[in-house]
């Protein structure tokens, strides 16, 4: 090295902030991304009311508020975050942005990362508007163990993305993300206590389902808000939600393409 | 200026790239290009340029050989190199929806130390354009956005993958006038390109890539060097090949004649033309579409797939 001083290089925030902003941008652009991602977590919750009347929420000691409110963050992780950044993983590397962006100095992560921000977000805000909307609306009160939904609410969200990015290692096109997306929607409603709790399934059915890969999050969620969850559990579902994020994140290092296929 | 001591800014070796599919598109290349020197991969359509250049660029591994690019590894020591080379890919690879100065300000703030946004677009002539989506540009206007945040870091090593096609003439031109100033200013450039006249004109040295392997490469005189001159002309009605002095005499190496049109090769090109207009001007002729011509690298080209074919 010459005794020059060497001229200092950007540093990855400022790089994860550019490519954010201009990801942003084009989210604000595309109308069909937006409604969905922000009215699902919004209507769906309230469509799925009628059937949480009929279960026998209390004596599982969860108000229809708390229920609810782990409904809609549940949405947003399904929506807002994980089937917006399909399209948008997806949408990329077909016109080539990916490729042209891993010309420049970004690593790999931070394209992926920086690409996430913005719904990540979204799915942020929406969560916290509508744990207010339900604490005031539907009287559901304060949250008990407030850290553990905030616990949950930031490891569903980067599992979202990450299982996102995996998603799109095996979509061609950004018409086919809306069939490749739906295992994990349909599964994640119906077995991670997004549309019902797994309190009410059969024990062995329910414990299958609670190693689903939002199920950890989703309960952390709850949990924070009725304040049913011993150390260890909290400790057990952190591990479980941990192993899918080392999975998804081993599995899109290995599999994720930056390039259409030919 | 030079930080690490490398002479060379691009070093290749025995350089192989093998597809998913098992399609061998490089198979063993060699060559190096010295800092500040604009060097051309010339090829066909499938001969391998672009997957060469992405080798380059550090975006993909290698089958095996290896490439340096400013003393490092490109694929394994992206951090190191990025910083310091330009990219412009043979397609554009920009969000539609974003506008000009919106894709410029996303790439500027993800490269160190940046030069001006309006001060690249200008350099591409697209400060009008600014506040145009990029699915609304030219596909000529795409190309030059992608030359201008090529050029946006400053870059010490230039990839250029088929800066020209699609522009007009007078956007070549813009462009090769580009490549010069930044050869002036001492910036490595290397650039892919199937036009003949652009290689010729801008390249200090360049290499013929044909089915994945350097068929002829050198300066444009080295690869022209060896390669016939050409001169072809049209007889007038009631004379014919015979009529002129013998050949040999005139120093032809080779000729074709379809009817009244003639075309000679020769490596002694004075020699053959004084001869032929003495010809024509003691015997009073008047020799139509009279075309004279240096070996170009058009005849050195056309010669290399010739070449093939025979061995085919």
């Amino acid at each position: 090295m010459s005794s020059l001083a060497p001229r200092p290089l950007t540093p990855s925030l400022r790089r994860l902030r550019a490519l954010a902003r201009a990801e942003l941008t084009l989210l604000g652009r595309n109308r069909g991304v937006v409604s969905t991602a922000l009215l699902a977590p919004l209507a769906l919750p309230f469509s799925v009311r009628p059937a949480l009347d009929q279960l026998d929420l209390e004596k599982q000691g969860i108000s229809v508020g708390a229920a609810m409110f782990t409904a809609s963050v549940g949405f947003a992780f399904l929506f807002a975050v994980y089937s917006a950044l399909v399209n948008a993983y997806v949408a990329r590397r077909e016109e080539l942005v990916l490729k042209r962006l891993r010309t420049g100095e970004l690593t790999d992560t931070e394209i992926l990362a920086g690409t996430a921000l913005p719904a990540l977000a979204l799915g942020l805000a929406q969560a916290l508007v509508l744990g207010v909307g339900c604490a005031v609306l539907l009287h559901a009160g304060a949250p008990r163990a407030p850290y553990l939904t905030l616990l949950g609410l930031v490891s569903g969200l980067v599992l979202s993305a990450a299982l996102a990015a995996l998603t799109a290692s095996v979509t061609r096109t950004v018409e086919s993300g809306q069939v490749t997306g739906l295992p994990l929607v349909f599964v994640s409603m119906t077995g991670s206590g997004i549309m019902f709790p797994t309190e009410v399934m059969p024990e062995k059915l329910a414990s299958v389902c609670e190693l689903l890969p939002l199920s950890p999050a989703i309960r952390l969620v709850r949990a924070g808000w009725t304040g049913h969850m011993s150390a260890h559990e909290a400790l057990g579902a952190l591990a479980t939600a941990l192993a899918w994020t080392v999975l998804a994140v081993f599995a899109v290092r290995r599999w994720f393409r930056w390039e259409p296929r030919r | 200026m030079h930080t690490d001591g490398h002479e060379n800014a691009i070093e290749v070796t025995d350089l192989r790239r093998v597809y998913g599919g098992g399609f061998e598109a490089v198979r063993g290349i060699t060559f190096s290009v010295a800092r500040g020197e604009v060097f051309a991969l010339l090829g066909t359509n499938g001969a391998g340029k672009t997957s060469t250049v992405e080798l380059l660029e550090g975006l993909a591994a290698p089958a095996g050989g290896r490439v340096r690019v400013l003393g490092h590894d490109p694929h394994r020591e992206r951090a190191a190199v990025r910083p310091r080379t330009g990219v412009m890919l043979q397609e554009g690879g920009f969000p539609a929806e974003l506008t000009v100065a919106e894709t410029a300000r996303m790439w500027a703030g993800c490269t160190s130390h940046a030069r001006p946004r309006d001060e690249v677009l200008d350099l591409v002539g697209l400060t009008s354009k600014a506040g145009v989506r990029v699915k609304q540009l030219s596909g000529g206007e795409r190309r030059r956005l992608d030359l201008a945040l090529a050029l946006l870091g400053d870059p010490e090593v230039l990839f250029l993958d088929e800066p020209t096609t699609g522009l007009d003439a007078e956007g070549r031109r813009d462009t090769w006038e580009l490549v010069r100033g930044l050869r002036d200013a001492g910036t490595t450039v290397l650039l892919t390109t199937h036009y003949l006249e652009e290689a010729e004109d801008l390249a200090d040295r360049l290499a013929i890539l044909h089915e994945g392997r350097i068929a002829a490469s050198g300066t444009p005189a080295e690869v022209t060097a060896g390669r016939p001159s050409r001169m072809s002309f049209e007889l007038p009605e009631g004379y014919f090949l015979g009529d002129l002095p013998p050949l040999a005499d005139l120093g032809v190496c080779g000729h074709e004649s379809d009817g009244r049109v003639v075309r000679l090769r020769t490596r002694e090109l004075q020699r053959t033309a004084t001869a032929v207009l003495a010809w024509a001007e003691r015997t009073g002729v008047e020799l139509r579409a009279l075309d004279v011509r240096s070996a170009s690298l058009e005849e050195a080209f056309l010669g290399i797939a010739r070449a093939e074919e025979a061995t085919a």
